[in-house]
């Protein structure tokens, strides 16, 4: 039955029991991560970002929260373009882990 | 002199030879079954096409026989190369035609099988046989002499290389020091044979070309025989499609490991990455060791510079990049919401300017585009002007070709639709892939340098010259991959005084932030940007000029002195 609304299912999130393998895996492959300062010049100059919901800072989000799925469905957009890894001020070579997420 | 026809030290030689020719029989039916059925076709239609068969001809003699383009490289290293390599093809022929002035053996009766056999060995031993002719022995102590004296070069080399201008030189494993040794000791146990005929001196000559022959498959000395049928299937206008198999295969073998790629480039300034060049990636794929190919492949930034440099003109970026193909990235792409992307543009524009992602991220490259299009009265559209679909070049180089063709489409979709003739580009990466992979049948690709020099030259545009000095960039992909160092140049000229860079044009060294290398780091990066700001600030320019986005960003953290973009300077300028 339809009323024209619903409740949403609750965002909630427990940390205790959240997998961060993947997001582990990263920072050890690619140390560099753990100077993010989440500033969002990746999203703000991304070519796909201008089509579409694409954000590397919400990819770390969602990898930080356990959402390894939803990250991965977001990852397919990406054009590889390397622009992210050009304007990040802290030298973070993005596009790299955007590419070892999936491996 | 021996009055025989046979001994059993010969035997050691002959076993060698059979096995080497029989190897490459076996490889040359190999290399050429592997090949793709329209490539085989490609490749035998160039053998008999006159202009690729003189081509053949003129490489063969002046590539395999004379080494010209070492001699351009380094003259000493080219001398090296010569007297040892072409020294002993001469020792090789002479000894053949004295086969024909040979008299009967005296008191030696030649008949059936007696009379052929000794073709085999008796060019190589003819000291210990028969009696030479005085012409003859001339030139063949004259000829190993020269041998000699390159070895002489090459142990020097192999000792202090700097003496002969090369700084890194190839470090080898075991196999290739022992034949390197065996070659060396060749020709010294042969003249003292010759000069002694003592028995044990023969013997250790033969044997030495034994072991030079039964290991020269199996390592780098094979580019002896390679690069011949290397340069039969590079003029045949092939590409390798897989890294390891047909003509990639060829050029595999045909890698000399010279090692003249490791100091051109541009990741050696860092000693820990000249492991990562392209002399030893090839020795890795040689080897099989493809988890080592794979991750200097992607390390690669694909400037180009070890191609410009190679002395048998081997593709190892194309090698690299069929490699990356061959392992490719594991992301499920989805790019569906390209259909959505409308253009931007549709009109009555002669001129449809792209401005690419990089370009997007300098913005000022753009306005100073906008500014001179319109100084010079140009009809002119934007395709991209608030970000457009990525030319699919980045994709390209992940090694994900389907998904770059998508995008491809797209983009080819959009500026069909603009109906503009001339399309007009900021980013020299946009330029290679348009230029190459695109299918714009009736429109003009041109890069923006070239686009401002041909107004500057047909009067369109007016500048005013300044006093400032300036020295140019060449960016990888404008410059080493199609040659455009001039039009850039004028225009500079136009505006102030050109200096010269330390490196330039086909060896210019790579700004460091190439999108074609996914796993260098930023540290290492700006070490490369640092040594390459280094070359160009050598004659103290006032401003670095470039004509790449991607160049500019990547100078302009490093640079003492500012750096611009020629559409920047030409725009100042403007009358």
């Amino acid at each position: 039955m339809d009323f024209g609304f619903c409740l949403s299912p609750s965002s909630h999130v427990k940390m205790d029991s959240v997998d961060l393998t993947t997001f582990n895996r990263l920072k050890e492959t690619n140390p560099d991560l753990n100077t993010c300062i989440a500033c969002g010049s990746c999203t703000a100059t991304c070519t796909a970002g201008h089509f579409t919901e694409m954000s590397f800072r919400r990819i770390l989000l969602m990898l930080q929260r356990g959402k390894e799925d939803e990250a991965k469905k977001m990852i397919q957009h990406c054009m590889l373009c390397g622009k992210c890894t050009l304007v990040c001020p802290r030298g973070i070579n993005i596009r790299k882990i955007l590419l070892d997420i999936t491996r | 002199m021996n009055s025989q026809i046979f001994h059993p030290f010969v035997l050691p030689f002959v076993l060698g030879m059979a096995f080497v020719l029989t190897y490459c029989v076996v490889g040359l039916l190999r290399v050429i079954g592997q090949l793709p059925k329209d490539d085989r076709k490609k490749f035998w239609r160039s053998l008999v096409t006159p202009k690729t068969a003189w081509a053949n001809i003129r490489d063969l003699v002046g590539d395999c026989l004379f080494h010209v383009k070492i001699w351009k490289r380094n003259p000493v290293l080219g001398y090296m190369h010569t007297a040892i390599a072409f020294g002993w093809f001469m020792i090789i022929v002479i000894g053949h035609v004295m086969l024909f002035t040979l008299k009967p053996l005296e008191g030696i009766e030649l008949q059936g099988i007696e009379r052929t056999l000794p073709n085999f060995y008796y060019p190589i031993f003819f000291k210990y046989f028969a009696e030479e002719t005085p012409i003859f022995a001339i030139l063949m102590d004259f000829f190993l002499l020269m041998i000699i004296s390159g070895i002489l070069i090459a142990v020097v080399k192999k000792i202090h290389s700097k003496i002969v201008g090369v700084k890194r030189i190839m470090h080898f494993g075991f196999a290739d020091n022992l034949i390197r040794f065996a070659l060396w000791t060749i020709f010294p146990f042969r003249l003292i044979a010759e000069k002694t005929n003592i028995m044990a001196f023969w013997w250790l000559y033969s044997i030495d070309l034994m072991v030079f022959m039964f290991m020269l498959p199996f390592t780098r000395y094979m580019h002896i025989p390679t690069e011949a049928l290397f340069i039969l299937l590079r003029h045949a206008g092939l590409k390798p499609r897989e890294p390891r198999k047909g003509y990639a295969l060829a050029q595999i073998y045909s890698c000399p490991s010279c090692g003249l790629c490791i100091d051109a480039c541009p990741m050696s300034v860092n000693d820990k990455n000249s492991g990562n060049t392209s002399a030893y990636f090839m020795k890795r794929l040689r080897n099989g060791d493809r988890e080592e190919a794979q991750r200097i492949a992607e390390t690669c930034m694909q400037c180009g510079k070890c191609v410009a440099v190679c002395p048998v003109s081997i593709e190892s970026c194309d090698i690299k990049m069929s490699q990356r193909e061959a392992v490719p990235y594991t992301i499920n792409s989805d790019h569906s919401y390209l259909d959505n992307v409308e253009p931007e543009t549709k009109g009555n524009a002669k001129v449809l300017y792209f401005a690419g992602c990089m370009t997007q991220l300098t913005p000022k490259i753009m306005r100073a585009m906008k500014q001179i299009m319109e100084a010079a009265d140009e009809k002119y559209a934007f395709l991209d002007k608030d970000g457009g679909v990525c030319c699919g070049r980045p994709m390209l180089l992940s090694g994900k070709t389907a998904e770059a063709q998508a995008m491809m489409a797209k983009n080819t979709e959009l500026i069909k639709q603009s109906g503009a003739k001339r399309l007009v580009l900021s980013c020299p990466i946009c330029y290679k892939v348009f230029k190459e992979e695109y299918q714009l049948e009736d429109i003009e690709i041109l890069h923006h340098s070239q686009y401002i020099d041909e107004l500057i030259k047909r009067g369109k545009l007016k500048v005013d010259k300044n006093d400032l000095n300036y020295v140019y960039h060449d960016p990888c992909e404008l410059g080493r991959a199609f040659g455009v160092y001039d039009e850039p140049r004028e225009v500079i000229e136009n505006i102030g005084h050109l200096r010269k860079a330390k490196s330039e044009k086909e060896l210019s060294i790579c700004c460091g932030g190439s999108l074609g290398s996914f796993n260098l780091t930023q540290q290492e990066r700006d070490e490369i940007t640092t040594n390459s700001v280094n070359d160009l600030i050598f004659n103290n320019p006032d401003e670095i000029v470039t004509a790449c986005p991607l160049c500019l960003k990547t100078f302009a953290r490093k640079s003492p002195v500012a750096v611009k973009d020629i559409a920047e300077v030409v725009a100042n300028q403007l009358k």
